[in-house]
Formats: C-alpha cells, structure tokens, sequence
C-alpha cells in the first residue's frame, strides 16, 4: 500500500505517476517537477504533457507538438525528458501497428470519419495519454548511441477534463465505441436477436443521413468496415494501458487548489479510485494564500476597524483579509485531506511569479519536497 | 460606457476563458447587474456542475428554466437551465420524431457514431438551442407556463480551448455537410454569433502570465476563425490596490499611538510584502493585456473569501457596472 509514502519516496520509487485534477490547478507544472525531482535522484525520467503554456513549453524543450520524447539538458543526475502529447500521431500509431497490412492502415488513416475521432469522440485524448504512456513504460525512447532504453519513471499530466475521471474511463469507451458490435447492429440486420434494434437503427441511420448529409455515415461505415479485425488487437492494448494504471508501480497524485470546485473534483476522483482497488499515494494543493501569523479570526479585522484610516489600520486589514482566505481555504481542504489520507497532502503556496523556468520550478520543489 | 447601453448591444452574452479563471462569477455577476438594470435574465450553464446556482444560494441548475433570483425591488428576474450537448442533440432527435429509438441508441453508441460523423453536431445543436432561445425573445413568444423570454441570455461557456472548438464547430460542420437541415442550422448559429447585435463574447482571465496569454490568443483565434463580435475582457481577482504596504509596521504602530503584539512586526511585515508582489505582478499583466489586445478591460476586485455567495454575486455586480461605466466605448465596429 503506498499511502504513506512521501511524494519524494514516490519519485524514487514508482514507475509510473499519473497526474490528475481539474483544469487551471497546476497540474502541468506539478508534473514537471516531479518528473525532474527524479531526474535529480538520478533516475531517467519523462513527463508526457498534454496542453502546457508556452514558457514551460519551452523550458521543457517542447516547443511544437512532438510525439517523440526529447531530452532535456541539465545539471542533474539523471536524466529528464519531455513530450507534448499528439493525441492524432498516437491513434495514427496504433492504427500502423494493429493494422494486417500497409493497405488496411492506409484506409483507415484516410477516411474522414476517423480523422474526426480524435477531435470529436470524447475521451480519446485521455485514451492517448494512457497508450503514449503505455509505451514510453515498455519501450523507453532511443539513447543517442541509437539503441532503446526504458525509463525508470513515466510522469503523466493528465487532460483538463471537468470530469477527471475520464482518463480512468477512457480505454473502455474508446474500446466499446470501436467494438465490431456497434457495427454490426448499425449495418448487418441478420443477427437475429439484433434484428429489433436493427431495424430502429436502420430507420434511424436513415433518418441521421437525411439530416447529416449522406457522405459522412458513408464514411463512418466505410471506416467501420476497414476497421474490422482490429477490435481484438486494440482491445487487448488498451487491456494492457488500464494493467499498468493498476499495477502497484503506478502511483496516482491528485493536484487541486483550495477552491470549492476544484476540491470536489480531487475528492470525487479519489473516492472513485478507491471504488476501483486504486489509491491516491499524494495530493498536491497549488495557490495557497499564506496565512502570515497564528492571529486569531477576528482579532485583526477588530484591530483594523479601531485603527480604521492610519497605515498600521491598512497592515491589520491586508493581515486579516490573509487570515480569512487562509482559514477558509483551509476548511475547504479538511475533508480532503481525510479522503486521501495516509497519503500525504502538500501545500504549495501562490510563487511570487509565473511558474515556467528551471528556476520557479525548483521553488515548487522546495515545497513539495520539503527542503 | 453606458451601463444600460452595454447590455442592450447584444441579446446573447458568451463569457468564455480557460478553466478556473471565474467565468461562472462573473457570469452571475453580469446577470444580477442586468436584472439590476431591468432586463430580464437567463443564464444558461452548458457543461453542468458549473456551480452558479450556488451563487445564486440556489441548489443545482436543471433542464428547465428555474428562477435564481426572483424580480423585486427594481430588479428583474434571473433565471437559469442547464444544457448539455447531448440533450440538445437528444431534443433534436425528438423533434425530428426520433424520441423512442434515441435513448436506446444512445446506450448502444451509435449516438457517438454520428457525433463522430459530423463533429461540433452536439456544439451547433446546443448553439442552436440558444438561438431558438434567442428569437423567441425578440418575437416576444411567451412560453406556456406564461413566462416572458429574457431579455438577455448570458452563456457561461466551456472552458478555454473547448470554447473555441465549441465556437468554431458552426465553421467546420459547414465545410463537411453542404446541406439538409442541421448546416442549415450551423449557418444560424453562424449568423447568431457574427451579429454583434445579437451576440458577444466576453472573454475572463485572471491578472496572472497563463491566463492573459491564454485570452490573447483565445481573442484572436476567434475573431480570425469564427468572426464573432468581442465585447469588453473581465479580469477577475484584481486585488484592490494598497498604499501603505512598504510601511514598516512598528513606526505606523507608534505613529497611530498604538503597539503590537509578539510576533506581529513579522506578520504584518510579511503579509504586505506578499501583497505588494502580487499587486505588482498583477499590475505588470493588466498592462500586457491592454497591450496585447485594444479591448476595455473591466476589473473586478479579489474578494478575499473562499466561499461565494448572492451577497459576494452583488458586489461584484455593482463593481462590474463601475467598471462598464468608466470604461472607453467599446471601439468596435456593430456592421
């Protein structure tokens, strides 16, 4: 059980950390750094991003959308490479490896209908980010001497989903949406204990080709057609991503802030992974407001409202408008931090800038790590 | 500005900007200004569990309209619904007489076969929706249970980059289905959202480096790809500006007459420190912004609580209106 192991003993340890959260928490960034906290121990580590800004972009050496892990230059002991995930290179990938031949993946990459999927099914990103993380575990990324060598620690930032959970669902939707028995009902009405739901489909999917324009269900079959034979292959894949979510290498760290929202989603997430035999081994909690002070509530709100126009009256009320959204942001978080418990919870406090270079990052450490 | 000007200009109101900026905030707080102002609201939350009816002290926002906040005291009502992409693709079918096979075909996954087939269907039907909602105010068409429609519908839309795919989907069905019945109704959409008389965008972001980026480039990639009418940009959270802060606490102490506790130099001291930093990189982004981008900029004050609530939704509502009302007229042009 890794519940109560430190963030820093998880780096050091685990084989797999997957980041996850609502969007706008920090989780890019709290990814990074966890990624080069293992580069710093030594290990050879990678961090899979999916939309990071365009600085940390940059720092990371990922300026372009590049679905191959570059490594980046630094003084550390290990090594730390990065990747901003191509959801459409990644399909196209799995696609060339299950397809039987060169002919059936040319059809397949060339029909309209699946081109939309990466954009238009949802689920899929966070399906891609599973598989690209699938990979770099078992595959590694090629050395400069041109052989391959496996990374020790796989970083996933996860997409900024409002329903966090669906990295976990992923693998399954993307399987049932892709599964030969969706076909079959929408084409074939010979089954017989189809036939009923055949024949709504049927009447349905004509219905659908009136509206829609007839060109693009023709597509849609025509990819379902050139798909076929595959399901097994991509079934079995994806059956091999969610082993490796579950396996005991794979740490799961949820990244909040203290806002009402984004803590409902953490806990939601982690009751969710607890449903399902998984655990969150840290939570990370970004933008805390400092408290500056043991004051008691009040107590300096009062101060500031006897000295109401004097400069030392505005220091009591900036103190007091700390300790109300410290206190509040800490009631927040209570009932968090026993949903997740043993595993640690971590504060990190809003940096006095943008985080975005090697420099910042490290201040992210010092609180995440402790030192 | 004029305050009653501003929100007369456009019957529907996109606020749209990357997660965690307080789109729904300031959606609220626009709604509980506009029914200040005597126009009638709905708000419309798209991706649910937006959190705005407890804004409001209301509990969740559901399919049905459902009144947030009722009319009185010169105000007009609120009222809100929820509308997801795939009950506006549902309601399509069911208009199309496809109600009885719909739910079933939605278990079985070929739903997500035709909105695979043609991509931002679900995005245009639910823009639809809002057009629909849209006409039915200008016609003046009561509803049956004899409600007027809004006078203004505000959209609190999906966060950051969905926004844009969300806004460009009208674009992109058009170029993969020429014709029938749904491009029929991306060229609405289309038209709705390219009528500065009829529709704006408001774009939220936080007075921090990600977020104003973000806006830029979010501004621009709509104005380039979907061409539709941006309104004034909302910052959220901009801590009101302290002088003092540099002050060093024991001298103001015994310049008031008065002297502090153990440990309070150092509280004091620190809690300024960190307030001038953030104010200062605050003010460095507020005029990036208005660098990067020739929109008034509404500025609406950090409140320093975690929790918000109706009386919070009126603050900011009343900062909002100051904030409309000091701002240059919006340059841009209504053809």
């Amino acid at each position: 059980m890794s519940g109560e192991r430190s963030l820093s003993q998880l780096v050091a340890e685990q084989s797999v950390i997957v980041c996850a959260g609502s969007g706008g928490v920090g989780k890019t960034t709290t990814a990074a750094v966890l990624a080069l906290e293992a580069a710093r121990q030594g290990r050879r580590a990678v961090v899979v991003t999916i939309d990071p800004a365009k600085r940390l972009a940059d720092t990371l050496g990922i300026a372009s959308l590049s679905n191959q892990a570059a490594r980046i230059e630094g003084r550390w002991a290990g090594e730390l490479w990065a990747l901003m995930l191509d959801t459409k290179s990644t399909f196209d990938d799995l696609v060339t490896t299950y397809a039987n031949d060169r002919g059936q993946a040319q059809r397949i990459l060339e029909n309209r209908f699946y081109r939309n999927i990466s954009g238009a099914l949802s689920g899929t990103q966070e399906y891609m980010a599973g598989e690209k993380l699938y990979e770099l575990h078992e595959l590694g990324a090629e050395t400069p001497e041109g052989t391959r060598a496996r990374f020790d620690l796989v970083v996933v930032d996860t997409p900024p989903t409002r329903n966090a959970l669906d990295f976990l669902d992923a693998s399954r939707r993307l399987t049932a949406f892709l599964d030969h028995r969706v076909y079959r009902m929408l084409m074939a009405p010979t089954r017989a204990y189809m036939r009923a739901v055949n024949v709504a489909a049927q009447a349905f999917l004509r219905s659908v080709g009136r509206v829609v324009g007839g060109e693009v269900l023709d597509d849609a079959l025509a990819f379902f057609s050139a798909f076929e034979g595959m399901e097994d292959g991509f079934r079995a894949r994806a059956d091999r991503v969610q082993a490796l979510l579950g396996a005991s290498g794979t740490s799961f760290v949820l990244v909040a802030s203290p806002r009402r929202d984004t803590v409902e989603e953490a806990a939601y997430f982690a009751g969710k992974l607890l449903a399902t035999d998984l655990s969150v081994a840290g939570l990370v909690v970004n933008r805390m407001h400092p408290r500056f002070g043991a004051g008691a509530p009040g107590a300096d709100r009062a101060r500031a409202a006897t000295l109401a126009g004097t400069t030392i009256g505005t220091l009591y009320a900036n103190l007091a408008d700390f300790h109300d959204m410290a206190d509040g942001e800490e009631r927040h978080l209570a009932g968090l931090a026993a949903s997740v418990a043993p595993a640690p919870m971590v504060r990190v406090p809003f940096l006095a800038e943008d985080v975005h270079d090697l420099g910042t990052l490290e201040q992210v450490a010092r609180h995440l790590f402790g030192r | 500005m004029d305050p009653a000007s501003f929100l007369h200009a456009s019957r529907v109101v996109i606020v749209a900007g990357k997660g965690g900026v307080g789109k729904t905030t300031v959606t609220a707080a626009l709604a509980r200004m506009a029914a200040r102002e005597g126009l009638s609201t709905l708000v419309l939350e798209v991706e649910g569990k937006s959190g705005i009816a407890g804004l409001f002290g209301k509990p969740g926002l559901v399919y049905d309209e459902a009144v947030l906040a009722p009319a009185g005291g010169g105000a007009a009502e609120i009222r809100g619904r929820t509308l997801t992409p795939d009950d506006a693709l549902l309601e399509y079918l069911e208009d199309h007489g496809l109600k009885r096979v719909s739910k079933r075909l939605v278990a079985t996954g070929a739903m997500d076969v035709v909105a695979t087939a043609a991509p931002g269907i679900k995005d245009i039907l639910l823009l639809g929706k809002v057009k629909q909602l849209e006409r039915a105010g200008q016609a003046g068409a009561v509803a049956p249970d004899g409600t007027a429609p809004a006078d203004l519908i505000v959209l609190d839309a999906p966060a950051a980059g969905h926004a844009i795919t969300f806004l460009l989907s009208a674009r992109a069905l058009l170029d993969a289905v020429r014709v029938g019945p749904v491009s029929t109704q991306a060229r609405d959409v289309l038209e709705l959202l390219t009528d500065p008389r009829r529709c704006q965008v408001v774009l939220v972001t936080l007075p921090e480096e990600t977020p104003v980026n973000e806006l830029v480039e979010t501004a621009f990639h709509l104005e380039d790809r979907v061409g539709v009418s941006l309104g004034p940009v909302v910052v959220n959270g901009v801590y009101p500006v302290l002088d003092d802060l540099q002050a060093d606490p024991e001298a103001a102490a015994a310049a008031a007459g008065t002297t502090l506790g153990p440990g309070e130099v150092t509280a004091l001291a620190a809690a300024a420190r960190f307030r001038a930093v953030r104010q200062r990189l605050q003010a460095d982004q507020l005029v990036r912004l208005a660098d990067a981008l020739p929109l008034p900029q509404l500025q609406l004050p950090f409140l320093f609580r975690s929790d918000l609530g109706p009386a919070d939704v009126d603050l900011l509502a009343d900062a909002l209106r100051d904030a409309v009302q000091a701002a240059p007229t919006a340059s841009r042009s209504t053809g």
